[in-house]
């Protein structure tokens, strides 16, 4: 290749300065490496042919993460005068910290050292050892020719405002708020419904103990609800979010209550004077009424009622407002406006839940056509004293008490046609409302599971009670409920048919009423909550962690965290411990201050930008600024995070990414394609 | 109009002679070309695939060669009875997945100079091409006379819902697709739990008992959820259960009396033709008790103006409220 045909940016094939000093160290990682990569082979390789190229140590190690392999690095820095260092071994999102750490521990800057994956990108996805060897050896040239462009950078600090912000009023929620008020500081607890408490709120009982669901809530929700430090808003929900971990500024609506929370004193004539009756598909899950205005529960924090605005008359016809009238404090506020709030947090808490499996979805299980087939959580109204039945439990009809009653295990879960996973919660669910059946109503019980999943402390022993107390199990997925009797005996019944697998018979149980034990699933908008904190989900809509067990509270996004339901199905104790374990995090940052941020940002060149402004509105940070003036383009470097999309969107080349410009990324391309190797063949077979 | 390739099937001249009859008197205001494949076979019903698989397979490619050979712009084959339908489309779907087998068969199609090139052509039912080519907007523009006050118990049977090796239909357990479209011609549909339960098929000829006890239940739920006819798509389902319903009564001493018509001769009285010219007359089971429920409406009436956003109010009663189905059942007259 002549240099005039060459891609602009392409350095030219130069002979290595004299300061260039490339150490190159190959891990084995035990055998993910080496049974499929001829380690030494590179390693040799590497010593002879990238020698032009300025490598003066090439060296493999068993585990080049462990102290002694860290060693090597730090010894040849300091005795061999190494100035560059690329570690062919994992991912850089796994030890990159653990190389740069080693090279800084020996005095080279360590933004020098560049980390190259031969494990994910490598041995770990290739069967043909001699194939995967060659390509250790192109991986591993591109990093040392990326190398040889680095610059010494230093990382930039930003200090970390005190607040926090908290999304989500459930019990993860609440935990990590009050976490972080008890250590001192200041928390946003942002909740979208009138009333913190959240899912376990409308529980009755708590496995596997079955202490009262709202007994432990509420002293946590009263406690939040007073706390100095936490400021609630509820009824409320996050419109944007901008700045960068450390220093968020959070846009807020407030939505109109149509009370006026300064005067109201819950005192709850409003909600009995107004004539509209609703079916209250939230709280009360659909069995159960409210009326238009509202508060949800009677332990509701806080204690002012909402109006709805969908089936108040006043809003609907224009008259009414018997609310008005009767509020002894003269509260209600019908001109009352959303308000727009601003607040500045240092980090941020996505707890923000579930919802449940909608069970309609499974036409052969009846649920929405016939009568008394129920939800678990229809279930937990009807066997809860505040729900709308008093707590007993009884057929749609209100009045009757079943003699029989089937829970159904895994309903829409553990099933390829709807969620894959295991919603980890059903199986003690379903053995709680066995026994609270029992307890309440002394029918017949019978658990229809694929397997019974119990492992966590009480649990097993909980299940072991369950079978003492007559509950009867059967192994098999229920393949249908229905109401087409057989026979006499079936007559007037629900009747499920499943197949008992350890009998190894197709059975039909003639039952009087059916519990669901629906799965969980990510809240209906959970892409698009994901997408407004700059964060992602997974496959199903479960929130990412930043990794799945040894990080599993932090996100990609820095500052931002994830506490319960929101990242996967989980109970009660692992998401407070979640939430709590968010608070750590939070606060140990709180207590340094300011925090260190990677050096890699772009900047622009004023003298090649042309102000086009192209790059003005892509920029996910909003860290690009404008100046009229000048006609020029500048980034605020503590906004930048170093995406790239405006140096790639640059139609003149004016933005370059420390760490990541045209010239490293280039060079490491001609690196992977071994053209180095072939100039340098070229250059020794014809004679200058 | 939209065109298809047409495959009958021997009942449609024979026991379904009721379905020929009034699935032409519908075709044309729904804009159904439906163009009859020359020189067509049976399809070799349900037993001739136990006995010897190449010989069967290729009986039915058979078909679907002269099929392909006669396509004239439309690759959709249909079929208005289920067994057909089910064996044309497995016969297509064997060929495709094993290559090998495909190969056989194409062997034994040479003797004639025929060849099939597997999955060329999309066998389909004539229910969903009605439901989703057609579509229930359609459906309803064409009822002159709502079927309202009849109560029918929508029947699939078992074979068009399963496989379905298209994915059609929205559940294989519990479709709600015929319901709807039964609702889109006024009907009051029953919830029919047994809607793609099995009829017997030849079990009335293997094993009497155990046909009728069968065909008792499908006859013994739809009475009990309120049906004054059953509504199918197929005709084994119709025979078994109009024309062996008087011996399964003698055989259980029961009184049933369950009508059993194909979906298109209701379709064909929504639209205004007289029962006798949709095949009305020739069920064993008289279906005119049940049809004379719906009187003489001469025409369609005035579509009620449509409700504004109803607010969901709820009077206080004893019973628990059941859970909302709206968005579940969007399609009604």
């Amino acid at each position: 290749m002549s240099a005039e045909e060459k891609v602009p940016g392409t350095p030219a094939p130069e002979t290595p300065a004299d300061d260039l000093r490339v150490g190159v160290y190959v891990c084995h990682c035990g055998s993910n490496i080496a049974g499929m990569v001829d380690v030494e082979g590179v390693r040799d390789w590497a010593a002879v042919n990238l020698k032009d190229r300025g490598v003066t140590v090439a060296q493999d190690y068993k585990f080049m993460c462990s102290s002694l392999g860290q060693e090597l690095i730090e010894k040849d820095i300091k005795e061999r005068g190494i100035n560059r260092v690329v570690v062919a071994a994992c991912s850089p999102h796994l030890h990159e910290k653990t190389f740069r750490t080693a090279c800084a521990n020996a005095g080279l800057n360590p933004y020098l050292c560049e980390l190259v994956s031969v494990r994910e990108q490598d041995s770990w996805v290739h069967t043909d050892r001699a194939a995967a060897t060659e390509k250790a050896k192109a991986i591993l040239s591109g990093g040392v020719e990326r190398v040889r462009h680095h610059e010494e950078l230093e990382p930039m600090r930003v200090p970390i405002h005190p607040a926090s912000l908290v999304v989500g009023g459930g019990i993860g929620g609440i935990s990590a708020a009050l976490e972080l008020a008890n250590a001192g500081y200041p928390v946003y607890l942002v909740e979208r419904t009138p009333s913190i408490g959240g899912h376990m709120a409308q529980f009755d009982k708590t496995y596997p103990t079955l202490d009262c669901s709202a007994c432990i809530l509420t002293p946590r929700m009263v406690e939040a609800g007073t706390h100095p430090n936490i400021t609630l808003l509820t009824y409320s929900e996050v419109e944007a979010v901008k700045g960068y971990v450390g220093n968020f500024t959070v846009t807020i609506r407030r939505k109109a209550r149509q009370v006026d929370e300064e005067t109201c004193t819950g005192c709850g004539v409003c909600w009995e004077k107004c004539p509209v009756n609703v079916i209250d598909t939230e709280f009360e899950a659909g069995i159960g009424y409210r009326k238009a205005v509202y508060v949800p529960f009677a332990q509701a924090v806080p204690k002012y009622p909402v109006i709805d605005k969908e089936t108040c008359t006043y809003y609907l016809k224009g008259t009414c407002r018997a609310c008005e009238k009767f509020c002894p404090p003269q509260s209600i506020r019908f001109d009352q406006e959303d308000e727009i709030l601003n607040v500045e947090v240092g980090n941020i808490v996505i707890a923000t839940g579930y919802q449940l499996f909608d069970s309609r979805r499974i036409p052969q299980y009846g649920y929405g056509r016939l009568p008394n087939v129920f939800t678990s959580m229809e279930f937990e109204r009807l066997s809860n004293a505040a729900g709308p039945t008093g707590g007993h439990i009884v057929l749609r009809d209100g009045v009757t008490e079943p003699k029989t009653v089937g829970i159904v295990h895994c309903v829409g879960s553990r099933d390829r046609n709807y969620n894959a996973y295991c919603s980890s919660i059903c199986c003690m669910q379903s053995l709680k409302v066995a026994h609270l059946v029992k307890e309440h109503t002394g029918a017949t019980v019978y658990n229809f599971y694929i397997d019974m999943r119990t492992p966590s402390k009480g649990y097993d022993e909980f299940y072991q009670r369950l079978m003492e107390e007559g509950t009867i199990f059967i192994r098999g997925k229920v393949a249908e409920i229905t109401q087409a009797a057989h026979s006499p005996e079936e007559e007037g019944k629900l009747i499920v048919q499943v197949e008992d697998t350890l009998a190894g018979a197709q059975v039909r149980i003639p039952l009087d009423m059916v519990v669901l034990s629906a799965g969980l699933e990510p809240q209906a908008d959970a892409k698009e909550v994901a997408q407004l904190f700059g964060i992602s989900c997974g496959f199903e809509g479960w929130m990412l962690e930043r990794h799945p067990k040894l990080d599993p509270v932090a996100t990609m996004t820095d500052g931002i965290f994830v506490a319960g339901c929101v990242q996967g199905p989980k109970d009660i104790p692992a998401t407070v411990a979640q939430g709590a374990a968010a608070s750590a995090r939070i606060l140990g940052r709180i207590q340094q201050g300011e925090m260190e941020l990677e050096p890699i940002r772009a900047s622009v060149d004023e003298e090649k930008c042309s102000g086009c402004r192209i790059c003005n509105n892509l920029c996910p940070f909003s860290a690009i600024i404008f100046h009229e003036d000048r006609m020029v383009t500048e980034i605020n470097p503590a906004l930048c995070q170093g995406c790239g999309t405006c140096v790639a969107a640059c139609p003149a080349g004016a933005i370059s990414g420390t760490g990541f410009s045209n010239e490293q990324i280039l060079s490491q391309i001609e690196g992977l394609l071994l053209r180095n190797i072939v100039n340098a063949a070229e250059r020794e077979a014809v004679p200058a | 109009m939209s065109s298809y390739l047409y495959y009958p099937g021997c009942s449609m001249d024979s026991s379904a002679k009721s379905y020929r009859d009034s699935l032409d008197a519908i075709s044309g205001p729904l804009g159904l070309d439906l163009r009859e494949i020359d020189d067509w076979n049976c399809c070799g019903a349900t037993e001739y695939l136990g006995t010897s698989r190449t010989p069967a397979y290729a009986l039915i490619a058979r078909n679907l060669a002269i099929a392909e050979q006669q396509t004239d712009g439309s690759r959709t084959l249909v079929a208005p009875c289920s067994a057909c339908f089910l064996n044309l489309a497995k016969a297509d779907h064997a060929m495709v997945e094993s290559p090998a087998f495909g190969e056989q068969v194409n062997a034994a199609l040479a003797a004639g100079g025929l060849h099939y090139d597997a999955g060329s052509l999309k066998v389909r039912h004539l229910l969903d091409v009605i439901v989703h080519e057609i579509g229930l907007e359609a459906v309803k523009a064409q009822v002159t006379r709502p079927l309202k006050g009849l109560k029918l118990a929508p029947y699939m049977g078992c074979m068009v819902p399963r496989p379905d090796y298209d994915q059609r239909w929205e559940s294989h357990e519990y479709p709600r697709e015929f319901d709807r479209l039964l609702a889109a011609l006024g009907a009051d549909v029953v919830d029919f739990p047994l809607k793609t339960d099995c009829c017997g098929g030849h079990m009335t000829q293997i094993s009497p008992p155990t046909a009728f006890e069968m065909i008792r239940r499908l006859v013994d739920n739809a009475t009990r959820a309120g049906a004054d006819m059953m509504v199918t798509l197929c005709p084994m389902c119709q025979m078994n259960i109009d024309a062996f319903q008087g011996e399964m009564n003698h055989f259980f001493k029961t009184s049933y009396h369950m009508p059993i018509v194909f979906f298109t001769q209701v379709m064909g009285i929504a639209f205004g033709r007289e029962p006798s010219s949709v095949g009305f007359g020739r069920e064993l089971v008289d279906a005119h008790p049940a049809l004379n429920r719906i009187g003489r409406v001469e025409a369609k009436t005035d579509e009620e103006a449509p409700s504004h956003a109803r607010v969901p109010r709820a009077k206080k009663t004893q019973g628990l409220p059941m859970p909302s189905m709206a968005d579940y059942d969007e399609v009604k007259l």
